[in-house]
């Protein structure tokens, strides 16, 4: 394993990739595979950064405080995400598109709020209840995050845990739940007409890609080795967005591409290091526009170059046959 | 009546206009095309901007930087409408589609201005001058009462605007268009109005009222940043959707309710929930009453 990664850094590491960077890419491409999943049942979530936060901070406590191994701390983590998402899913999944996005906006801003505010809360209530008497109590630290963690995720725990997923992914898809999948998100009353379960199959999907970002957390948390609620914000939640979108959602390969470009590319342009942020911005938009389908979507390029030799040759549109 | 008490009705009544100028900017683009422009609250950063420049290096009076900076975020927004909204629109591409692509103008607008910040002011942060507004606070002894002309302008020119905006919609023929269009736009264009034109007028109008309340919110906070659009984008949010989403009245109301809790949530249960308490009022009322409080059904919006 030592050294299939370390033949891979020798290709990337002389345009800018070090493995710092191909970690990073590597976690956010698991980031774009939880975003990936909401998209293709046609749900716009973005409580995936919220996730995330639950799964870093849970994780994180485990390992520092506990002293759990890696693994366990994943597990632990990834089940309470589950936990969380089940409650919130039931009722927030019942609205939809920009309904949906707004709660789900909330849902971040009040998991980043509550870790901001746990430390006083469990004060005020040791305080109150138990007469503890204390002046301060520190378990994840307010604004100033869990510092000092580990830095216990390896590249290889990246590269296994990503090739299981793509494997399970490409196993769902196929699968009877998978198909289920697409059918809500290209029409849910004709899909509870076919005798889908829409209701289990969005809160499935949702509590899954939380799984998914609570995952990622948990390896992000153990390689930036520090944790706070700013890491989570809305920037957060528009970046694990941008994965997916970048990338494309008509196959599984789009959010990981998507994943890997928008995280490499700062480091490749890094002498544009000031330009970095117009330059994702502008991305973002011209890929929305220009791409639907995103960067891994073979319909939409031949549609691009179509259109592109069109406009060239100055010859008259032609009825385009199918849709994208 | 008790001083305290009617201290906070002032300090929520300023921040209240803010935030219902801000909301109606929101409001009024969703009410008109349905579509959600998160790039609102990098205009309203815009607005501080430009209203820092023209105040700061130009040394213009402030009620020239107010029109420059209504003027200037009026052009900003209909160009996002040019470049991010009616490509998509013409395709007719999902709401969502529009909505991710106005996140993507918002990124590239506030990284734009950070970039000019930092060449304008060496750093990503930058005070308005010293002179613009009085310091001197206006005290009324009777009440008990202290308030900074900072804030009597904020909330006299939030009125102003708002009456007008209010006689715009209402009264002129521009006004109906807007809600011809906003109710069907097929029908509306049938029947001879330019629907074009009127989203370029909606957009205009919108961008202007989000920069107006930017300039307003750097005159009471003084600083101004390229990231002071965030948060005020997820209270802008829970003021439209309180009020009910494409209400004009209902984006007004919603604001005002807002900065009610929060400085209300300031005094009870300290300032480090006052945001949370926000997210979870926003939270539930979209589970209870998705509509918001003067929210109709869809089809008779606006």
């Amino acid at each position: 394993m030592d050294f299939l990664i370390e033949a891979i850094l020798s290709v990337v590491r002389p345009i800018g990739i070090t493995e710092p960077v191909l970690q990073f890419m590597l976690v956010n491409a698991i980031l774009g595979i939880s975003m990936y999943l909401l998209l293709r049942t046609g749900m716009f979530s973005l409580a995936n950064a919220g996730f995330m936060a639950i799964g870093a901070y849970v994780s994180v406590l485990l390992t520092k405080e506990l002293d759990f191994a890696l693994g366990a701390a994943l597990v632990v983590a990834v089940i309470v995400c589950a936990l969380i998402a089940l409650p919130i899913g039931l009722p927030v999944l019942r609205l939809r598109d920009i309904y949906l996005a707004i709660a789900t906006i909330g849902f971040g801003e009040v998991v980043r709020i509550f870790f901001l505010n746990v430390d006083n809360m469990i004060l005020s209530y040791l305080n109150t209840f138990q007469d503890a008497g204390l002046r301060r109590y520190e378990l994840v630290g307010g604004g100033r995050g869990v510092r000092n963690v580990e830095r216990l995720t390896e590249t290889w725990h990246l590269i296994v845990f990503l090739i299981v997923i793509i494997f399970l992914l490409t196993r769902l898809q196929r699968s009877r739940f998978g198909r289920a999948m697409v059918a809500v998100r290209q029409d849910e009353r004709v899909a509870a007409n076919m005798g889908i379960n829409v209701v289990y199959v969005k809160n499935m999907v949702f509590v899954l890609s939380a799984m998914l970002a609570g995952a990622a957390g948990v390896f992000n948390g153990h390689l930036t080795r520090i944790v706070t609620p700013e890491m989570f914000g809305f920037d957060r939640a528009v970046d694990i967005l941008a994965y997916a979108v970048l990338g494309g959602t008509s196959v599984w390969a789009g959010p990981i591409v998507g994943g890997f470009v928008l995280t490499a590319l700062p480091e490749v342009l890094r002498r544009f290091n000031e330009y970095r942020g117009v330059f994702n911005g502008l991305v973002l938009l011209l890929v929305i526009v220009y791409l639907p389908g995103g960067l891994i979507n073979p319909q939409g390029w031949r549609k691009l170059w179509a259109s592109a030799r069109r406009r060239l040759t100055g010859q008259p549109a032609q009825p385009e046959a199918g849709g994208g | 009546m008790d001083g305290i008490l009617l201290q906070q009705i002032v300090n929520v009544i300023s921040l209240g206009s803010i935030y219902a100028l801000f909301a109606l900017g929101y409001s009024l683009v969703f009410s008109v095309l349905g579509v959600l422009n998160l790039a609102h609250s990098a205009l309203f950063m815009w607005g501080a901007f430009i209203g820092l420049l023209v105040t700061d290096r130009l040394e213009m009076p402030l009620w020239v930087g107010l029109i420059a900076a209504m003027i200037v975020t009026g052009l900003l927004s209909v160009l996002l409408e040019l470049i991010a909204f009616r490509p998509l629109r013409k395709r007719g591409a999902a709401r969502i589609a529009q909505l991710i692509s106005s996140i993507g103008a918002a990124i590239l607008l506030v990284n734009i201005a950070q970039l000019l910040f930092i060449r304008v002011y060496n750093r990503v942060e930058a005070a308005y001058p010293r002179g613009l507004v009085p310091r001197q606070p206006i005290i009324i002894e009777e009440l008990g009462l202290r308030i900074t002309p900072a804030r009597l302008i904020v909330v006299i020119a939030a009125l102003v605007v708002m009456i007008l905006l209010q006689y715009l919609v209402t009264r002129t023929s521009l006004g109906q268009q807007m809600r011809a269009v906003a109710f069907n736009q097929r029908t509306a264009s049938l029947l001879g109005i330019n629907v074009n034109y009127i989203f370029l007028m909606t957009f205009f109008l919108a961008g202007a009222l989000g920069g107006l309340a930017g300039v307003l919110y750097a005159l009471i906070t003084n600083v101004v940043d390229p990231f002071i659009g965030q948060n005020i984008a997820l209270i802008g949010l829970t003021a439209i959707v309180l009020g009910g989403m494409g209400s004009i009245n209902g984006a007004v109301l919603g604001g005002f309710i807002v900065a009610g809790i929060q400085i209300i949530s300031i005094d009870t249960v300290g300032s480090s929930y006052r945001d949370a308490l926000v997210f979870l009022l926003l939270f539930a009322i979209l589970l209870i009453r998705p509509q918001g409080i003067l929210g109709q059904p869809e089809s008779t919006r606006a």
